[in-house]
């Protein structure tokens, strides 16, 4: 065929009949969409405005009463304060060593592979499994930490059993998570860097490794940077399996989380109209979470 | 840290602690462990419902990536819109109404339950979207021209290259199912049905925590498959991630 002839090549674009069978391509999936995602999502906001409670055979319209009564529920303040605080540990540590983490595979020696596997494993693990072995560190007197801490002397600590430190117990679980995912994240971010800056800046003169990150690396790692930290908000956010399996909100509500209360106020008390306007709160939660991140990064982000 | 999670296997071993195991308790343990859980019932649980998951999600979203990537139609933008809601908001928002309606036509307790709520995949179809995007057009308008139709050059012809991008999705997607916890713990209540997580949690609360060793090889099991995987599909499983994010 050649190029450089005015021969028009038939018409392909779709006919009547194809555009037909377009849409049956595309209904399955916005069927769906619209079913599990769109509508279940309005009755949310819908319920949330009712007093609805399972098994109920009829519900009354409150409006904004739930969302008052929330204000005012102390579980509730608790639990937003348990969340503030876990995301506040979670998500510098966690972004921080998993940048510190994926500098250092990057240099190549023969254990690399094996650090591969060993920090990205716990990203692919069931979080109940992990949970429970963490547990298992954390025993009194058996466990592996507090052994530790007795061959220095120290008397045992009951990581999970005491109120002021269970909580910070769960945000190490978060941050070991965390760093597995995130190291491998920035170690993606890391390789895409164009090797030539480092040669310019060389030249250049820049001399010490600090230097070098600070002007080359730093700078490039910006959008990976900012996608790793909304991500690790969110999901610090939404922390519910320790939670759930170690600890269940106690002792004494101290680590009592949002998703965790939203998940016993629907399924365990069944007060599904409360539950609902926690629900939106959460979501509006994360929604202003992940804006704010974008909005503050975006301006020192600069894309090459 | 890391270290540690590769740790308990040997840790699991004994009950009176050291860092290697002084007494191989290994067969008492894991015996134990099966005796007292359906281990491979929850496996089971689990492997049919992350493939039923997977089979429904592709079949679903393939075609509507593919609309959504190649062909133009009126309410193309409202879709991928809606494409685009579906990925943000989190599952944890319509779960309370699916809950409700799963409850109404008597579908707790059952497979369906685990399964029906996952069959759209948003993250799939904009996954896909985007990978068919780079699929050449020249191709299909040569098939079009041999007559194909639509929905045939979807499957027989567009298909075949999207192999990797549909195995990195398929892999995040396995994991993540395999793993979830919440879904699981809100619609069943029959360990029967339990998927990996959930049978952990339930075989928990019924050993009452105290033969940590048997706990730990149970453990252990319910990780092995997940370890495995990884490790055969590795590289594959980077690249997804970094391509798609994570959930």
């Amino acid at each position: 065929m050649m190029r450089n002839e005015a021969v028009p090549l038939p018409d392909v674009t779709p006919t009547h009949r194809q555009a037909l069978s377009v849409r049956l391509l595309v209904s399955p999936a916005m069927f769906l969409l619209l079913l599990l995602v769109l509508i279940p999502s309005a009755l949310v906001i819908f319920i949330s405005m009712t007093n609805y409670r399972l098994g109920a055979s009829s519900l009354t319209f409150v409006w904004f009463k739930n969302y008052i009564d929330l204000a005012h529920n102390p579980l509730f303040r608790v639990s937003l304060l348990n969340t503030a605080i876990y995301v506040a540990i979670v998500l510098p540590l966690s972004t921080g060593l998993g940048l510190a983490v994926a500098m250092l595979m990057e240099r190549r020696n023969l254990l690399r592979p094996f650090y591969r596997v060993a920090y990205f494993l716990p990203a692919t693990a069931t979080m109940v499994a992990m949970a429970t072995v963490w547990q298992f560190l954390f025993l009194p007197n058996v466990g592996l930490f507090n052994q530790i801490l007795g061959l220095f002397g120290f008397s045992g600590i009951n990581f999970l059993g005491r109120p002021e430190i269970a909580l910070y117990a769960l945000a190490a679980i978060g941050v070991w998570e965390g760093v597995a995912v995130n190291s491998v994240l920035f170690a993606a971010g890391l390789s895409a860097i164009p090797p030539h800056l480092y040669d310019a800046a060389e030249i250049d003169g820049v001399g010490s490794s600090w230097e070098r990150f600070r002007l080359v690396t730093w700078p490039m790692l910006g959008p990976t940077t900012m996608f790793v930290v909304v991500i690790t908000a969110l999901k610090a956010l939404q922390v519910f399996d320790t939670v759930a399996v170690l600890t269940h909100g106690g002792p004494t509500q101290s680590t009592e989380v949002l998703f965790y209360t939203m998940y016993t106020e629907a399924f365990r008390y069944f007060r599904i109209g409360c539950a609902s306007a926690l629900t939106v709160v959460i979501l509006a939660l994360t929604i202003a979470l992940a804006l704010i991140q974008v909005r503050a990064m975006e301006r020192r982000v600069h894309y090459s | 840290m890391v270290l540690t999670s590769l740790k308990p296997p040997n840790e699991i071993f004994t009950v009176d602690l050291h860092l290697w195991p002084r007494e191989w308790y290994a067969v008492e343990n894991y015996a134990t462990a099966f005796a007292k859980a359906p281990l491979f019932r929850f496996m089971l649980n689990g492997a049919l419902v992350c493939v039923a998951i997977l089979l429904i999600q592709v079949l679903i979203a393939v075609p509507a990536a593919y609309a959504l990537a190649k062909l133009s139609f009126r309410g193309r933008e409202l879709c991928f819109a809606l494409v685009i809601i579906g990925i943000l908001i989190p599952i944890q928002v319509p779960a309370i109404p699916i809950y409700i309606a799963l409850a109404w036509t008597g579908l707790l307790d059952t497979y369906s339950a685990l399964i029906l709520p996952f069959s759209v995949s948003a993250f799939g179809i904009f996954l896909l979207r985007q990978f068919f995007k780079t699929f050449p057009d020249e191709i299909i308008d040569a098939a079009r021209l041999d007559g194909y139709s639509e929905i045939a050059i979807v499957w027989l012809v567009v298909l075949r290259s999207a192999w990797p991008a549909i195995g990195s999705f398929a892999l995040f997607e396995f994991i993540y199912h395999w793993n979830d916890l919440y879904w699981p713990l809100v619609v069943l209540t029959d360990a029967n049905l339990s998927t990996p997580p959930l049978g952990l949690l339930f075989y928990r609360t019924q050993t009452s925590g105290s033969d940590f060793g048997a706990l730990m090889a149970a453990t252990t099991v319910i990780t092995a498959p997940l370890i495995v995987a990884f490790l055969l599909v590795q590289r594959q499983f980077k690249q997804g991630l970094a391509i798609g994010g994570i959930r």
